[in-house]
C-alpha cells in the first residue's frame, strides 16, 4: 500500500484545487455565474432599499435564531409533541443512513414505486435519489432547477437555484437531447415542457418528499416556501408526504416566522414573499377532500449537534438557507458550486460541511476565502461567517490529538514545519531587535530578491523591498524635527 | 415594516439588540499621535508611511513612530495560528503607552487592532482593558484626517483621472470606505471614476493569495481589468495589502497603470514634495 492511500486527505485537498482550477478556466461557467450572481445581488439590494430597516430586521432575525438555538432540545421535544398531536409521525435520525432507512421503511410499507420530490437540501445530504433508486424506487425531482440537474446526472450548484450554472441554451440542448422535444431557447417554453412532464408524475407518485424551511414548535406546523407550486403538489397530491429537515430548523412560534420569512425571501431572490407559502399542519382529516393520508417528519442531525456544542460554532446553525452568502462571494462567483464537491457550496458550505463530513474530508474549504467579509455583511441572520472560517482554520492546523476535541477531522492540515515557520515569524515580529535586523537585511539585500517566489509570482511580479524601511526614514525624520538624535 | 409586526405583538424576549451607533470622533485635534506603520508599508511602501506623517504634521500634530513596532499579527491570525498572532499582538500592545491616538495607514491592520485583538485576548480580562482602550483610540488614516483633523485640501496639481479601490476591511470593519471619496472630492482637478464591481475584493486576503493562487489570481485579474477599463491615469487605495496585490498583478501583466497609496497622492497634490 502506498503512502498516498494511507493519507486520503492529500488527494481530497488536491481535488478541490483541481476542480477550482478547471472551473476558473471554463469561460462559459464563469460568465453564467457572474451574470446570475450580479442579478441576484441587484435584486437583493433593491428589496432592502431602507438600510435602517434592513439592519433592524437582521438584528431581529439573529435574535430569533439565537433564542431558538438557546433552547433547542426543549423546542424539538415541543415540536415532536405538537406534531404528533396534529397527526404527523416524527422520526429522529442521527446519521444520513438512519434517515434513509426511515424513508425506505415507509416506502416498503406502502409498496412505493415512485417518489416525487419538492426541493430539499437535506435530501441531497442523504443522497436520497441515489439510495431509493438503488432499491428500484424512482425518485423524481419536481423543482425545475432540480429537475434539470437530475436530467443531466448532475448535482445542484447552488442551494436555491440548483441549475444556476447552466444558461438557457444549455437547458435547451439538454431538453432536446433527453426529452426528444423540439429545440427551443425560449425560457417560458422550456418551463412549460418541464411542467408537462412533471404534472403527470405528481398523480402517479406514491410518496411526496419535501424539505422544511421552518418547523414551528408551538403549533406543530411545517412551513415550506417555494415559487413553482411543485412544493404544494408534492406535499398534498401523493397519499404519503415525508418531510425531511435538519434539527436546527425549529423556531419557537409563528410570530418568529414573520421576520425570518421576510429575511429569507428578500435575501435569496429579492422577493417580498414567495409565490407559495405552505403551512403544513397534518394529514387529511375525516371529511376533508384532499391532502395526504400520512405525514412524516424526519429530523436529521448529521453533525449539527457537533456545531451546537461549541458556543461560537453554534452560530453556524442560525442559517435559514437563503444563499445570499454565495451570491455575494467573490470565490463562489468564480468557481461555482460544483468545485466545492459537497452538498453545500460557498461560504455557508465552507462552515457547515466540516461538521457533516469531518474537516479532514474538506480541509481546503475554510481556506478558500479571502475573508473579504461580503458573506457576513449580507447574512440575514448575522452569522459571523468570516470569523467562523478563521476559527475552522485554527481547528485545522492544531495538533490532531489536541484537546479539547472540538470537531471530527480537526488538525487535518497540521504541519510541524508550517507551525515552526509561524513560531519563527512570531519571534521575529515580537522582538524589536530581531525585527530591525530583518528589516536591515531585507532592504540591503533587496537586489537579491528572486524573480520566482512560489505561488506569489504566479500572479504578480516579484516583490522588491524598498531601499530604506519606514523605521529608518521615520527615525531620521523625527530626529531632524526634534533636533536631538533618538 | 418590522417594527409594525413587533409592536403588534409585545414580547420582551423578541426585542432585537440595538444597532451600533456610528463612531464618535474627538472634537479637538490631539497634540500628538502614534503612527502604526504596518509591516507591508515598512518594507514595501515606506514613502506612504512618510507621507502619512507629513499630512498629520501639517495639521499641527506631532507624530511619534515607536521603533519597537512590527506587524499587527494579522497574517498568523487569519491563517489560524492564533497563539503566534497573540504573541505578536502582545508585543505591539506594549508600545502605545501614552493616551495618544494610534493612526494606521491601512484599513485591514487598523481593523485588526480595533476588532480582532479583542478576540485574541478574550481570556485575559486585564489585557482586555488595554485592548479596548487601544481600539477606542485607533484610527484609520482617512478617518483621522477627515473627522479628527477636519482637513480641507487645496488642489495644486494638473487635471488627472483616478480610480479608487477600497479594501474590504475599510468597507466592512472600519466603515471608512467613503472617506477616500470625500477627500478626493475636495481636490478640484481630480476626477474620480467608478470601476465595475467596486465593492468586490481584489483577491489579496493575506496568505490566501499564496494558498489559493488560482482563485486569488482570477480575482485580481478581474479587479485590474475593471480598473484599467476606467481609463484612469492612476489607481488609489488606502490599504497597502491591496496595493501590493494590484501593483504586482499590473506589473506582471506589463500594464502601464499603477496604484499609489492615497496618503502619497493627497500629499503630492496639496503642496507636499514628491
Amino acid at each position: 500500500m502506498s503512502a498516498s492511500t494511507l493519507i486520503p486527505t492529500v488527494a481530497i485537498e488536491e481535488d478541490f484545487r483541481e476542480r477550482a482550477h478547471e472551473a476558473l478556466a471554463d469561460t462559459q461557467l464563469r460568465n453564467n455565474f457572474r451574470s446570475a450572481m450580479d442579478s441576484l445581488m441587484t435584486k437583493r439590494a433593491a428589496s432592502f432599499s431602507d438600510a435602517h430597516e434592513r439592519e433592524h430586521l437582521r438584528a431581529l432575525g439573529n435574535a430569533v435564531r439565537a433564542r431558538a438555538l438557546s433552547k433547542l432540545p426543549d423546542l424539538l421535544q415541543q415540536l415532536e409533541a405538537n406534531l404528533t398531536r396534529n397527526g404527523v409521525q416524527v422520526h429522529w435520525a442521527e446519521t444520513v443512513d438512519q434517515a434513509n432507512e426511515i424513508v425506505m421503511s415507509i416506502a416498503r410499507r406502502r409498496s412505493a414505486r415512485q417518489v416525487i420530490k419538492g426541493k430539499s437540501m437535506v435530501s441531497e445530504e442523504m443522497e436520497m435519489n441515489h439510495v431509493l433508486g438503488a432499491q428500484g424506487i424512482e425518485c423524481l425531482e419536481s423543482d425545475m432547477g432540480e429537475y434539470i440537474v437530475q436530467l443531466d446526472n448532475e448535482k445542484p450548484s447552488h442551494i436555491i437555484m440548483p441549475a444556476i450554472h447552466k444558461n438557457a441554451g444549455q437547458v435547451a440542448d439538454l431538453f432536446h437531447e433527453k426529452l426528444g422535444v423540439d429545440y427551443t431557447k425560449d425560457v417560458d417554453q422550456l418551463i412549460q415542457i418541464g411542467r408537462r412532464v412533471l404534472r403527470q408524475k405528481f398523480f402517479e407518485a406514491d410518496i411526496g418528499v419535501s424539505g422544511v424551511n421552518f418547523a414551528v414548535a408551538e403549533t406543530g406546523t411545517l412551513l415550506l416556501v417555494e415559487n413553482e407550486g411543485n412544493g404544494r403538489m408534492s406535499t398534498t397530491v401523493p397519499p404519503v408526504h415525508i418531510a425531511v429537515t435538519g434539527i436546527e430548523k425549529v423556531v419557537e412560534n409563528l410570530r418568529d416566522v414573520v421576520p425570518l420569512l421576510s429575511l429569507l425571501t428578500r435575501s435569496a431572490l429579492g422577493q417580498p414573499i414567495t409565490t407559495y407559502v405552505n403551512m403544513i399542519s397534518g394529514p387529511r382529516k375525516p371529511g376533508e377532500l384532499d391532502g395526504p393520508e400520512e405525514v412524516h417528519l424526519v429530523l436529521l442531525d448529521n453533525g449539527r449537534s457537533q456545531a451546537f456544542a461549541d458556543s461560537e460554532l453554534r452560530q453556524t446553525l442560525n442559517c435559514i438557507r437563503c444563499g445570499a452568502c454565495m451570491n455575494h462571494c467573490p470565490v463562489y462567483t468564480r468557481i461555482g458550486g460544483h468545485a466545492y464537491g459537497e452538498v453545500y457550496p460557498g461560504p455557508i458550505g465552507a462552515i457547515i460541511t466540516p461538521h457533516m463530513v469531518g474537516l479532514a474530508k474538506v480541509p481546503d474549504h475554510p481556506s478558500a476565502s479571502s475573508l473579504c467579509g461580503a458573506c457576513g455583511e449580507v447574512c440575514p441572520v448575522k452569522i459571523p461567517i468570516p470569523a467562523l472560517l478563521r476559527r475552522l482554520r485554527e481547528e485545522n492546523v492544531k495538533a490532531p490529538d489536541a484537546s479539547p476535541r472540538i470537531m471530527r477531522g480537526q488538525g487535518s492540515k497540521y504541519s510541524r514545519k508550517e507551525r515552526l515557520v509561524w513560531n519563527m515569524w512570531a519571534r521575529l515580529n515580537s522582538s524589536p531587535t530581531l525585527y530591525r535586523v530583518f528589516l536591515k537585511a531585507a532592504t540591503r539585500l533587496r537586489g537579491l530578491t528572486p524573480s520566482n517566489v512560489g505561488p506569489w509570482t504566479q500572479n504578480h511580479s516579484a516583490p522588491k523591498p524598498a531601499a530604506r524601511s519606514l523605521h529608518d526614514m521615520a527615525r531620521e525624520h523625527l530626529a531632524k524635527k526634534s533636533g536631538d538624535p533618538r | 415594516m418590522s417594527e409594525l409586526f413587533y409592536n403588534a405583538v409585545p414580547n420582551a424576549t423578541r426585542v432585537a439588540p440595538p444597532l451600533p451607533t456610528p463612531r464618535q470622533y474627538p472634537s479637538h485635534k490631539p497634540r500628538k499621535v502614534y503612527l502604526f506603520g504596518t509591516c507591508v508599508v515598512d518594507l514595501f511602501f515606506p514613502e506612504a508611511g512618510m507621507d502619512a506623517i507629513h499630512l498629520i504634521e501639517r495639521e499641527g500634530i506631532a507624530v511619534d513612530y515607536p521603533q519597537g513596532q512590527s506587524c499587527c499579527g494579522q497574517p498568523a491570525y487569519t491563517s489560524g495560528y492564533t497563539d503566534q498572532a497573540r504573541e505578536v499582538a502582545r508585543s505591539q500592545l506594549a508600545l502605545f503607552a501614552e493616551d495618544y491616538p494610534v493612526v494606521v495607514p491601512s484599513g485591514s491592520c487598523a481593523g485588526m487592532l480595533r476588532e480582532h485583538y479583542e478576540d485574541l485576548f478574550k481570556d485575559e480580562p486585564e489585557t482586555l482593558l488595554k485592548v479596548h482602550a487601544l481600539a477606542e483610540r485607533t484610527f484609520e488614516l482617512t478617518e483621522f484626517l477627515l473627522f479628527v483633523c477636519k482637513v480641507q485640501f487645496k488642489d495644486s496639481g494638473a487635471p488627472v483621472k483616478v480610480a479608487l479601490h477600497t479594501s474590504c476591511s475599510a468597507r466592512r470593519e472600519m466603515n471608512t470606505h467613503l472617506h477616500g471619496r470625500e477627500m478626493l472630492a475636495q481636490l478640484s482637478n481630480v476626477e474620480r471614476i467608478d470601476h465595475s464591481h467596486e465593492s468586490e475584493c481584489c483577491g489579496f486576503g493575506g496568505t490566501f493569495s499564496v494558498r489559493m493562487p488560482d482563485i486569488s489570481g482570477a480575482m485580481v485579474a478581474d479587479k485590474t481589468r475593471s480598473l484599467i477599463e476606467t481609463g484612469a491615469h492612476q489607481v488609489l487605495t488606502a490599504d497597502c495589502g491591496c496595493l501590493m496585490n494590484i501593483n504586482g498583478s499590473l506589473e506582471k501583466q506589463k500594464q502601464a497603470l499603477r496604484g499609489q497609496h492615497l496618503a502619497s497622492f493627497l500629499w503630492q497634490r496639496t503642496g507636499g514634495q514628491q
